[in-house]
Parts: structure tokens; sequence; C-alpha cells
């Protein structure tokens, strides 16, 4: 069972001054993709570092599997939005990292690793070092090297902001398709509302600092009901009157948040 | 004054100052206003440096004296950059021991090599052991400080990553602290091997029975200023190939480092 629970989380900063988080409860499912959209320095991100392990909540717990978080470790692996693949090392040996960190015998290393680089498209790119690589490439290596460790969790901090648009686009579809074919517990974060409706199976929206839970949207039902699995392309789902409606919802939810209308 | 000056012109202002530098001391040594004793001309040097290249003085010729200083003065700084720049790697990983070893380290480092040079006689003697000892207090302090400041600057998503893929404590300082602090270390292994090349000459001025500085105290006491200039210029321009040496290291280590 590979759950994530925020059981009543507030996190604060700085001797108690930036309140970043306000009692969130929030529960992902066991293979559930879930997506949390807010505006800017909502704690978004400060909900992903505490399943990581790598902040601790001030009061409340978080727990993934049944175990409370207490420090980091490959059963959460971390998507980074700047990456952070080691610059000094090749594709292959980012990849390996943490198999090797598992003593895997060098066989079924290597094996795991040709696995993992056939299937997120790194072919022809495994001696190559991270600078040699576009931004969408050396995604797509952060991405094996949580992949590879088949972990419990996936925890992926707005993967895709730093790359441009049109890569953007062609990451969301591999991801997709990697979601459907491989699922995982994945908690996602993003600023991008398309983004959180085109991949995720709930979407969670929180309100302004202090970070609180304001609404979860169930994408799913809608999805499954309306097949949005016939198409393959971003684009084509996106001009669904379903998607539409959904995006129009979120959006306007946040939009309340960003100009502080609701309060 | 601001701005580069383009290479051409900096070569030829340099090589004005270093022809005015031996015009002048030409001139004073060959006016007779100071004692021929006190101050022989650059020629006398000259020839002084030729002659001792293959005749022995206080026991041996120089090159041989400058290869025992070169040998000890090896050993000093290896120990440094072998003891030095793990434990500051180490230090800038752990709080602990950067608690520990801190003010210790602080309140050591203010004693300054030359300082070390009694105590170090005492307890390892005038041969080999003492200049060690010297030439490693003056080499250690960059070194670790260097490690440790690399270290301490590592980009921190570097470690979170490292640590999300269950990387073990001595894997995630050899293959993530140490490469990324890299460039900072080499920096502190070039001012480090500087500082003990003057550690080293100052140690064997006192303590040593061979190497450069022995046989510049030899000369003084037989008042050969000729000889123990010979033996300042010998120091000057061995630090000065020891620096070229490594800056073209650190120069290579940035420029690889620099693609990534």
């Amino acid at each position: 069972m590979s759950s994530i629970r925020f059981d009543a989380v507030s996190k604060s900063f700085g001797a108690g001054q930036v309140k970043a988080l306000d009692d969130v409860d929030l529960a992902i499912a066991d293979k559930e993709f879930l997506a949390i959209v807010g505006p800017s320095g909502c704690g978004k991100t400060t909900c992903l570092r505490l399943a990581a392990g790598f902040e601790f909540p001030t009061s409340g717990r978080v727990l993934v599997g049944n175990a409370e978080v207490r420090e980091p470790g490959p059963d959460r692996a971390v998507v980074f939005q700047q990456f952070a693949l080691f610059p000094w090392k090749t594709v292959v040996e980012n990849i390996e990292l943490g198999l090797r960190n598992r003593n895997m015998p060098r066989e079924e290393r290597r094996i795991r690793v040709m696995e993992a680089v056939e299937l997120i498209g790194l072919n022809g790119y495994e001696g190559a070092y991270p600078h040699q690589l576009s931004g969408g490439m050396q995604q797509r290596v952060a991405i094996a090297r949580a992949y590879v460790l088949d972990p419990q969790v996936l925890l992926m901090d707005e993967p895709f902001g730093a790359l441009d648009a049109q890569t953007r686009v062609v990451m969301q579809e591999e991801l997709v398709r990697l979601a459907r074919r491989n699922p995982r517990t994945v908690l996602f974060i993003t600023h991008g509302v398309e983004e959180a409706v085109y991949l995720a199976d709930r979407v969670a929206i929180m309100t302004r600092r202090p970070g609180r839970l304001k609404e979860i949207v169930d994408v799913k039902s809608i999805r499954e009901a309306e097949g949005w699995e016939r198409y393959s392309r971003i684009e084509d789902v996106m001009d669904l009157e379903s998607f539409v409606h959904l995006r129009t919802h979120i959006w306007r939810s946040l939009r309340e948040e960003k100009t502080g209308a609701a309060h | 004054m601001t701005g580069a000056l383009d290479p051409a012109r900096r070569m030829v202002l340099g090589l004005a100052g270093l022809v005015g530098f031996f015009g002048l001391w030409a001139l004073v040594a060959a006016s007779g206003l100071v004692g021929k004793a006190f101050l022989p001309g650059p020629l006398e040097v000259a020839e002084r440096l030729v002659t001792l290249l293959h005749t022995s003085f206080a026991g041996g010729t120089l090159p041989q004296h400058l290869a025992s200083s070169l040998q000890r003065f090896s050993a000093g700084y290896l120990l440094a950059a072998a003891v030095g720049v793990p434990l500051g790697l180490l230090m800038g990983r752990f709080r602990l021991l950067d608690d520990i070893v801190s003010p210790l380290f602080d309140a050591l480092r203010f004693i300054a090599p030359i300082a070390w040079v009694p105590f170090a006689a005492l307890w390892f003697g005038t041969g080999f052991g003492g200049p060690v000892l010297i030439i490693f207090s003056g080499a250690f302090p960059p070194c670790l400080l260097n490690a440790y400041r690399g270290a301490r600057q590592v980009e921190p998503r570097y470690i979170e990553a490292a640590e999300m893929l269950g990387t073990p404590t001595h894997r995630l300082i050899l293959e993530v602290l140490l490469p990324a602090a890299t460039p900072s270390i080499v920096a502190g292994l070039r001012i480090g091997a500087g500082l003990g090349w003057q550690s080293l000459v100052g140690a064997e001025l006192i303590v040593a029975s061979t190497g450069v500085g022995y046989m510049m105290v030899q000369a003084q006491s037989g008042v050969a200023t000729a000889t123990v200039m010979v033996g300042m210029a010998a120091i000057g321009l061995v630090g000065v190939l020891i620096d070229i040496a490594l800056r073209a290291l650190e120069a290579r280590i940035h420029n690889r480092l620099e693609r990534a």
C-alpha cells in the first residue's frame, strides 16, 4: 500500500513568523495521480518537500504507506524542477546511482537501467553528460532516475516548469503514457491548470498563504466517462467540452485566490 | 586605474620592471657605495649560480640542496592535503565535527609556521621530521578551509537528490561533495603549496642539515653574499614554477567544469 496522507499538517518557517501551511488534510490513494495547484508561494512545494522528508511539519503528520516520514529515501523518488542531475555523472551513472545504493548486482543493474533508458526514450544518450543535453532530455533523465527505483510514490515538483512550451507538451504526453501504463502514486506540483487537468486523477486547489486546501476536483471520473483516452494528443483533449469545463472551473477558483476576491 | 591592459603592453611593462630592477642593482653594486662583500652585482650572482650547479657547497651542489628541500616539501605538503581535504569535507557535512574542530583550528592557524620551529625541532629533530611538520603547518589551513567552504557551498538540491536516492554517507562525500567542491579544493591546494614552500625554506634556515635554507645559512656565516642570493633566487624561481604548474592544473579543471 503506497498512499500519501497529510494529517492536520501545519508548517511554519523562521521561528514561526511565516506560516506556509495551515492545517492541511489530504489523502492520496494507492496508484492515484494527484496534482496540487495554487498561487505562487501558497506552500504547494512545501507539501512535496514534507512528503520527501526534506522538511518536517511544525504540527501534524505526513504518512507514506503507513509510516511517518522521517528522512528522505528511495521509496519516495523526487523529480525536481531544476532537474538536479549530477553534472559530473553521465546519463547512465545518474540513473544507476539509486540502484548502486541498494547494492544491486552489476548485471541486474545494467538490465534495469537499460529498461529505464528504453522506457523514457534516452537511447543513444547513455554516455552523455547532463550539460550536453537539452532541458527536456535532462528532465527525462531525472524521471528515469526516479522510475528506475520502482518507488512507492513519485513526487514531482513542477517538473516541466523549466521547459519550453513545445518540449513541455511532449513531456506531458509521455508522462500520461507512462502513468497509464505503469501506474504509481504520484504527487504532482504545478501552477499550470491545463497540465493538472490533463495529467491528474484529482486536482487539489490551495488557498493563498498560509496554504490551506480549498477544493478537490475529481478529474478521473469525468475523463473516463468522456473517454479522453481515445485521444493521444494533448490539444485534442483540451478541445473537449468536458476538459474546458473543468479547466474553467479550476481557473476561476484559483483566480479568486490570486485576486483575493473570496476573502 | 581600472580596465585591463592588453597582454602585449602588460608584458612590456613587466619586462621594464625587471630590467629596471637589475639595472639599479648593477648600478648600486658598481658605484662602490656598498661594500662588494655585502652587495655583489647581478653578473657575479649569476656566475656563482652557474658554479654552484656543479660545485659542492655546504655538503652538496645547488641541485642536490634543492632536491632535498623539494623532498621535504612534498612530504609535508602531501600530508597536509591528505589530512586537510578529507577533514574539510567531513566538517562541511557534519555539523557536530565542525563545531568540535573549528575553534581549535581557528586558534592553531594563527600560529605562524615559523613559530612552530622550536616545537618541531624538539619533537621531530632537525633532519626530516621537523621541517615536514613546519611545512605541514603552513600548507594545512588553506587545504582544510577550502575543502570545508567548497562542501558547505554545494547546491542543496544535489545533496537532496543524493539523499532521496538513498546514498550512503561515504558515497555522498566521494561522489557528490568531492566533485562539487573540486574547484574550491584545487584553489586551496594551490594556496597551500605556496604557503608550504615559504614555510619550508624558513624552517631550513634554522633546523635542517641539508637543503637550500641550510646552504644559505652556511654561506651567511662565511659572508658569501653571492651564494645567499643564489639561494634566494632559487627559492623564488621554484616557488614560481610550483605556482605555474598548479595554476595550469586549476585552469584545466575549471575548463572541464565550465562546460558542465
